[in-house]
C-alpha cells in the first residue's frame, strides 16, 4: 500500500499515523511474520522493517541489540526480501537500513527488490540528501518513497533541499541523539515541528514510547509518530505473551492518535 | 575543499551531523591559514611535541638490506608516535572553534593517549571511547589516558573493538554536537576529516623532503609507510605526490588474505577490500557479500581496522601508491631485526614497512621508511609470542 494513500485515508477519518519500527529477523524470520501480524491487528498504520547492518551508528542500545539478534538469527538481504515478499500486509511497509547494505546489493537491484516485495518506502539514516542522487532516481522510477530525516540541527536551507527530494513523509528527529526511549517530550521537538513547513506529512521519531508523548507531539502539529524501542523492548523479552503485548501497546498508542 | 577523491570520500552520516561537518569545514578553512593558529600549532608541535623529528640514516640496516635506508623518526614525537601531529592540530582547531569538549575513539590507545595529551595541554574536557576488549588488552594505555585527565568509556557493543568505538563516538557526537568536537584519529570518516588529518600529518612529508634534499642532494627512489587507516602514510606521501618517487602503503596481511562471513584474518582493505561505505565515507572496506562489515585482524593494534582512508584508496586505484601487505610473522621478525641492528624498537605497525623493504625488489636503492612509532607499547605482545 502507498504511504500517501494511507495518510489520506487517516486524514479522512481525522486520525494521525502510528508508525512502528521492528527489526526483521528479531528474534527469527518466522517470528517477524507473527509480529507484523500482531502489530497490524493492534492498529498500527505503517511498519518500518529494519534490515540489519553490522554498524548502525544512528541507533541506540535497544535497537543495536535487536540488530545483533537479527544478524545472529541469520537475517540477510536475500532472506529479507523473500520474507517480506511472502507476507501479505494490509499497511504500508517501509524498509530502514544503512547505505552500505543498499550499495553492496546495487542500488537499482535493491529498489527493484523492494518493489517486488511490496515495500513502498525506504529510510536510510546515514544517507544525507547530498549523497542520495542515485537512490532517489531509482526510487522515483519505481514509485517508491525515499523518506528523509530532518534533525533539530537542520537549517532552513537544508530543509528546503531535503524537501526537494523527499516523498511519503518527512521523518523529524525529535532531539539530538540516537534512537531509544526517553521520559519526556523535548521543546526542540515542538520548535522543529513549528519551523518545518512541508507539503508532505510530518512524522516524529526517536524517544517516543507512551500515549502521553504521542498526544503532545500530535498536538504540536505532527501528522504521525514513529515508535521503535518500546516495541523492540517487548520483543527482546521474547515471552510467551509477546504478540499479545505488542498488539496491546499498538492499540494503546493508536488510541492516542485518534 | 573537495568532498570526494574520485569516487571515494563523501559524507555518509546522519542528517543531525551535516551542519556540524559544515561548521568544521568552515572552521578549518578559516583557521588553517590564520597566522596566530599556525604559530600556536607550530609552538606546540616543536616545544611540546619535539618536532622536527630527525631523518636518520640507518647504516647497519642499509648494509643488511644492501640499500641506502633512512628512517623518518616519528617514534620520537611526544607520546611515541606520529599521532600527536594530528591530535594537536585538531584539538587546537576545536579550541579556536569554541568547543570545550573533545571526544575520540581509540583502538589500542595510541590515538586516545595523543588526544588526552593535547586535551590536557589545551585545557579541554576529553572523553575517549575504547572497545571493551581493547580496554582489557591495553590496561597500561587506559591508565595513561586517565593519568592525563581523560575519561575512558569502554564500548560493549558489537565486536567491542575499534570500529565499535568509532560507532559509539559518532553516537556521542550526534547527541552532543553543540559543544563537542569529534577528534577522529586517522584520514578516515566523512569529509572534511580525511583532508584535515592529511594536512596535519603532512608535516612529516614536508620535513622529510627538506631533510633528504639536504642529506642526499636529491629525492629518494621510494617512500614506504604502513597503512591501517592511513594517516602516517598520507602524511609522508602527500608532499611527494607530484614527484618521481615510488610510494608504498604496507598493510597488515595478518594471518593471510582470507575471510569468513564474519571475520577477515587481515586488515588489508587496499589489497583485498571492496568498495563500500563505512564510518561516513565511501572507500575500500572489508565486508561480506551482503555488506556487513567484517572484524579485522592484525598483530599490530594500530593497523587493525576494517576500512582505509578514501584518498589513499583513490591513490591506489590510479596507481600512484602501490598497496602491499606483510604478515604478522614477517612484521615480528622485522621488529626484532631493527631492535638489534639499530637500537630502535619499532612499533609493530612500522615493522610492517621495514619488513616490506627487506623483501621488496621494487623499492629502488634510496629508500625512506616512515618509522611511525616506537614499540615500547608492543613488548608484551611480542614477549607473549615466545
Amino acid at each position: 500500500m502507498k504511504i500517501k494513500k494511507k495518510f489520506d485515508a487517516l486524514m479522512r477519518k481525522k486520525e494521525r499515523a502510528l508508525i512502528t519500527y521492528i527489526c526483521a529477523g528479531d528474534p527469527t524470520a518466522e517470528k517477524t511474520v507473527e509480529i507484523v501480524d500482531a502489530l497490524v491487528k493492534g492498529g498500527v498504520d505503517m511498519i518500518e522493517l529494519g534490515l540489519p547492518f553490522s554498524d548502525p551508528i544512528a541507533d541506540g542500545a535497544t535497537i543495536q541489540a535487536a540488530i545483533d539478534r537479527a544478524l545472529t538469527s541469520g537475517m540477510n538481504p536475500d532472506k529479507f526480501f523473500r520474507l517480506v515478499g511472502s507476507m501479505n500486509v494490509a499497511v504500508p511497509l517501509i524498509v530502514m537500513t544503512y547505505y552500505n547494505i543498499i550499495f553492496r546489493r546495487g542500488v537499482e537491484r535493491f529498489v527493484s527488490d523492494c518493489k517486488s516485495a511490496g515495500i513502498t518506502g525506504i529510510i536510510v539514516p546515514d544517507l544525507p540528501v547530498e549523497e542520495s542522487e542515485e537512490l532517489h532516481q531509482c526510487c522515483q522510477d519505481s514509485e517508491i518513497d525515499l523518506i528523509f530525516l530532518v534533525a533539530p540541527t537542520t537549517t532552513e536551507e537544508r530543509i528546503n533541499l531535503i524537501l526537494s527530494k523527499a516523498s511519503g513523509f518527512l521523518y523529524l528527529v525529535s532531539r539530538l541523539g540516537v534512537t531509544g526511549m526517553r521520559e519526556d517530550v523535548a521543546t526542540s521537538t515542538r520548535e522543529l515541528l513549528k519551523r518545518t513547513k512541508a507539503p508532505i506529512p510530518k512524522a516524529v521519531g526517536f524517544g517516543i514510547s507512551k500515549p502521553g508523548h504521542v498526544k503532545k507531539i500530535l498536538e504540536a502539529g505532527a501528522d504521525g509518530v514513529i515508535v521503535g524501542s518500546a516495541f523492540v523492548n517487548i520483543i527482546a523479552k521474547n515471552e510467551p505473551k509477546m504478540l499479545e503485548d505488542l498488539a496491546g501497546l499498538a492499540a494503546t498508542l493508536k488510541s492516542a492518535t485518534k | 575543499m573537495e568532498k570526494t577523491f574520485g569516487r571515494y570520500g563523501g559524507q555518509f552520516v546522519p542528517e543531525v551531523l551535516m551542519p556540524a561537518l559544515e561548521e568544521l569545514a568552515e572552521g578549518y578553512e578559516r583557521y588553517k591559514n590564520e597566522s596566530t593558529f599556525i604559530a600556536e600549532l607550530r609552538h606546540y608541535l616543536e616545544d611540546f611535541g619535539g618536532r622536527p623529528t630527525p631523518l636518520y640514516y640507518a647504516r647497519r640496516l642499509s648494509e643488511q638490506f644492501d640499500k641506502r635506508i633512512y628512517l623518518k623518526r616519528e617514534d620520537l614525537v611526544h607520546g611515541g608516535a606520529h599521532k600527536l601531529n594530528n591530535t594537536m592540530g585538531q584539538a587546537l582547531l576545536a579550541k579556536y572553534m569554541g568547543k570545550r569538549r573533545i571526544i575520540a575513539e581509540t583502538g589500542a590507545g595510541q590515538h586516545g593517549t595523543a588526544t588526552a595529551m593535547a586535551g590536557a595541554v589545551l585545557g579541554l574536557k576529553t572523553v575517549i571511547y575504547m572497545g571493551a576488549k581493547d580496554v582489557e588488552r591495553q590496561k597500561m594505555n587506559v591508565f595513561r589516558m586517565k593519568l592525563l585527565g581523560a575519561e575512558v568509556i569502554p564500548v560493549k557493543s558489537g565486536s567491542r573493538t575499534l570500529k565499535d568505538a568509532i560507532n559509539e563516538a559518532l553516537r556521542d557526537w550526534v547527541t552532543n554536537v553543540g559543544d563537542t568536537y569529534y577528534l577522529i584519529g586517522s584520514v578516515v570518516g566523512p569529509h572534511p576529516y580525511p583532508t584535515i588529518v592529511r594536512d596535519f600529518q603532512s608535516v612529516i612529508g614536508h620535513e622529510t623532503r627538506e631533510q633528504i634534499l639536504e642529506k642526499e642532494g636529491g629525492l629518494p627512489d621510494s617512500i614506504v609507510a604502513c597503512a591501517g587507516g592511513g594517516s602516517n602514510a598520507m602524511g609522508i606521501f602527500y608532499p611527494f605526490l607530484k614527484d618521481d618517487v615510488a610510494l608504498f602503503a604496507v598493510e597488515a596481511g595478518g594471518k593471510g588474505l582470507k575471510k569468513t562471513e564474519k571475520v577477515a584474518y587481515h586488515s588489508a582493505s587496499l589489497c583485498a577490500g571492496e568498495e563500500g561505505i563505512l564510518h561516513g565515507a565511501r572507500t575500500k572496506i572489508l565486508q561480506n557479500e551482503y555488506g556487513q562489515i567484517l572484524e579485522s585482524h592484525s598483530i599490530a593494534p594500530g593497523l587493525d581496522y576494517s576500512g582505509v582512508g578514501p584518498e589513499l584508496a583513490r591513490l591506489v586505484d590510479i596507481g600512484r601508491v602501490k598497496a602491499r601487505n606483510i604478515s604478522d610473522g614477517e612484521a615480528v621478525d622485522a621488529f626484532h631485526l631493527l631492535s638489534r641492528l639499530e637500537g630502535i624498537v619499532p612499533a609493530l605497525e612500522s615493522a610492517h614497512a621495514i619488513a616490506y623493504v627487506q623483501k621488496a625488489e621494487d623499492v629502488g636503492r634510496l629508500v625512506i621508511i616512515n618509522l611511525s612509532g616506537r614499540g615500547d607499547k608492543d613488548v608484551e605482545i611480542v614477549a607473549g609470542l615466545r
